[in-house]
């Protein structure tokens, strides 16, 4: 499609306006988190390291930092496992109810997270009466970490040759063998992107945690969140939210680039990486 | 054929077959391997029997009866949708049968699933595994069986040798030609010595030059190996050449089974005569009769037709086609048949005024063959 050249030039501007938009405030976020002064005030009056040593010495946010990986991993270990059953039940099979349950999967992502919440901690702490723990947690992100897992890998699924399953039987596989040698390798790609944006999600998860989370676990947005409005640890809070920015970023930029070479078929590095990365910044 | 080829097939033979290494499957020649005649050369390798599989309310296969003999070319030919392809699957046990059972090698395999079958497949779209290069693809079955490493790398040279594509082994399917993934497909099937070796339609994507050329590699192939072929397919030339024997298949059931001349020669019913090759049905006193267009003949002004059988007609319609100008005479006695004349010592031009003409044509009795007296619009099926 050919724009004239004023829509050409407008769209452009909106374009970058938009990213302006969304990454000024974290660039903001950047210096405020080597401001001299405790208060944000602008423009920052000096430079200092001092946040950062204060921020790593910090034991409230270490501990948060740590709870957040381990519930991320957890909640993305079993969204792994149940996200991959699920999409090969659907991509492969077909039966009874087939497409509800695609869409009951999907639907958790969509559901407001205040639900999700308040449903949660209901079923947990009335329901089942087991008392909100690390456990709660977990479960509790793993029911949206699965979405991304399944999308991702039921998308590859769908391309990915029923035939082949059946060639690697026909050549004496049984459906274990076969799942190992033939279909974990084609999907591989596709699990670890999903498991990476599932990781996204659930590191930086704060509605659905109040909720689940018991009183000992604070993850590290619940950890931002409480001292926020401590004017005392605002410069700490700043340098935190820094390290999260760029413990996200590492993520998502990944699986963006995993998705984009298909199977690693295509070289990374060199002119596709630049490529890839040249998107990476301009295509969310 | 060049002197590559007698090498691959002799190395072949060295290596592939002493001894004949299996997947613990082979089972002692048994009492079905002697057919009802009693013949011992009659082995049978693949049977099926009263075998029936629905899909919902569709028959895909009718209680089907059939006997593949050990080492033959077995084509099971019919229209798309006629259930081929089910039997076939379920010969190499993707499906299970309704009921009925599925014997392999004198063993009743209906409910094995396939990985404990001794058959492989050649599948249509190749099914090759992306993620693996083409030596890697063609070593899968031995990997799985445990094959040793040195004598995995010989059979699968031997292979590759034998479909041509030594040294192409380092390839990925991806890099390869539609005609290529054919023969890697064969290569990682055949690699594995299997009792019975099923194709469904492998050369169906490929363009016309490259699949004659892969028929006769294919029929050299299946000689060298002596392994029983069930191929199946809709093409009805392909199944000619290539065939000792064919089923010709249609709605579930089959129609007739016998040698390609047979078939062809004298098909059973007016289906058979249709679908495998060009064919004319006339209905006359006694039933509805099949005459290939090859076998009548225009006869000259004057001309006898001493032992023929001879119908006046009006030339309706020449259309000359290069090897053979094809002659469309409606005959005064009822009905339209086509008439075949090879160009051996003719042009196109003298038949340029014919149509209108009133012509007499001939055939040997018995190149009428009674096909019953069923439908009689079922008068040729459209050519390639």
């Amino acid at each position: 499609m050919r724009l004239s050249r004023r829509a050409d030039l407008m769209l452009r501007g909106l374009s970058g306006l938009t990213l302006l938009f969304i990454y000024i405030p974290l660039l903001i976020i950047f210096i405020y988190a080597f401001n001299t002064s405790r208060v944000l005030e602008w423009p920052p009056p000096g430079f200092t390291l001092q946040w950062f040593s204060d921020a790593i010495t910090n034991d409230g946010a270490r501990d948060a930092f740590l709870l957040s990986l381990k519930v991320g991993a957890l909640a993305t270990t079993l969204a792994l496992v149940l996200g991959t059953l699920a999409s090969m039940a659907v991509a492969r099979y077909s039966f009874f109810g087939r497409e509800t349950i695609s869409f009951l999967v999907i639907l958790p992502i969509a559901l407001p997270g205040i639900v999700t919440g308040v449903a949660l901690n209901a079923t947990f702490t009335e329901f089942l009466d087991i008392g909100l723990s690390l456990f709660t947690v977990v479960v509790a992100h793993a029911t949206f970490c699965i979405v991304v897992v399944y999308n991702n890998v039921v998308a590859r699924f769908r391309r990915l040759s029923g035939n082949l399953e059946e060639a690697s039987a026909d050549l004496g596989a049984t459906p274990w063998m076969t799942f190992r040698r033939v279909t974990l390798p084609n999907i591989r790609t596709a699990l670890v992107a999903g498991g990476l944006l599932a990781f996204g999600l659930s590191f930086d998860e704060i509605i659905v945690t109040t909720f689940t989370a018991g009183t000992g676990e604070q993850t590290l947005p619940l950890w931002i969140f409480q001292n926020f409005s401590r004017p005392n640890q605002l410069p700490v809070v700043n340098v935190v939210a820094v390290l999260v920015i760029l413990i996200s970023i590492i993520p998502v930029y990944l699986a963006h680039r995993l998705t984009r070479d298909e199977g690693g078929a295509a070289p990374t590095g060199g002119r596709e990486g630049v490529a890839a990365q040249a998107e990476g910044l301009t295509a969310p | 054929m060049s002197e590559g080829v007698s090498h691959a097939g002799a190395l072949w033979d060295s290596v592939a077959f002493v001894p004949p290494v299996q997947r613990g499957k082979e089972e002692p020649v048994s009492d079905h391997q002697v057919t009802e005649v009693g013949q011992p050369e009659e082995r049978v390798d693949v049977r099926l029997k009263g075998v029936r599989r629905t899909y919902g309310d569709v028959v895909a296969v009718a209680d089907v009866d059939l006997d593949i003999r050990h080492n033959e070319f077995f084509t099971m030919l019919g229209p798309s949708g006629s259930g081929k392809t089910t039997m076939l699957r379920m010969i190499a046990g993707f499906e299970v049968p309704d009921r009925g059972t599925v014997e392999v090698a004198g063993r009743d395999v209906t409910t094995l699933p396939a990985y404990d079958r001794d058959v492989n497949t050649v599948f249509q779209d190749y099914a090759l595994f992306p993620h693996m290069s083409v030596a890697e693809n063609v070593e899968y079955g031995l990997r799985i069986a445990k094959v040793a490493k040195g004598e995995r790398a010989e059979r699968r040279d031997a292979a590759l040798e034998m479909v041509r594509l030594s040294g192409y082994g380092g390839r990925k399917p991806t890099e390869l030609s539609g005609g290529q993934r054919q023969r890697v497909a064969l290569a990682r099937a055949i690699v594995n010595r299997p009792r019975v070796l099923l194709l469904d339609e492998p050369l169906g994507a490929l363009d016309l030059k490259l699949r004659q050329q892969l028929q006769i590699e294919l029929k050299r192939i299946q000689r060298e190996v002596g392994i029983t072929f069930v191929y199946v397919t809709h093409d009805q030339e392909e199944a000619l050449t290539m065939s000792d024997r064919i089923a010709v298949v249609n709605e579930g059931g089959i129609e007739q089974i016998g040698e390609p001349e047979a078939v062809y020669e004298s098909p059973d019913n007016a289906f058979v005569a249709g679908f495998v090759g060009i064919s004319n049905i006339v209905e006359r006193p006694g039933g509805d009769f099949s005459i290939r267009p090859e076998k009548i003949r225009v006869l000259a002004d004057g001309e006898g037709g001493e032992g023929l059988q001879v119908e006046s007609g009006t030339i309706r319609q020449v259309s000359y086609a290069g090897m053979v100008t094809r002659f469309h005479v409606a005959l005064d006695e009822g009905g339209e048949v086509q008439v075949a004349r090879q160009n051996a010592e003719t042009t196109s031009h003298e038949d340029e005024d014919l149509p209108g003409r009133q012509v007499r044509v001939g055939w040997r009795p018995e190149h009428a063959v009674a096909v019953g007296a069923q439908s009689g619009n079922e008068t040729s099926t459209e050519e390639e």
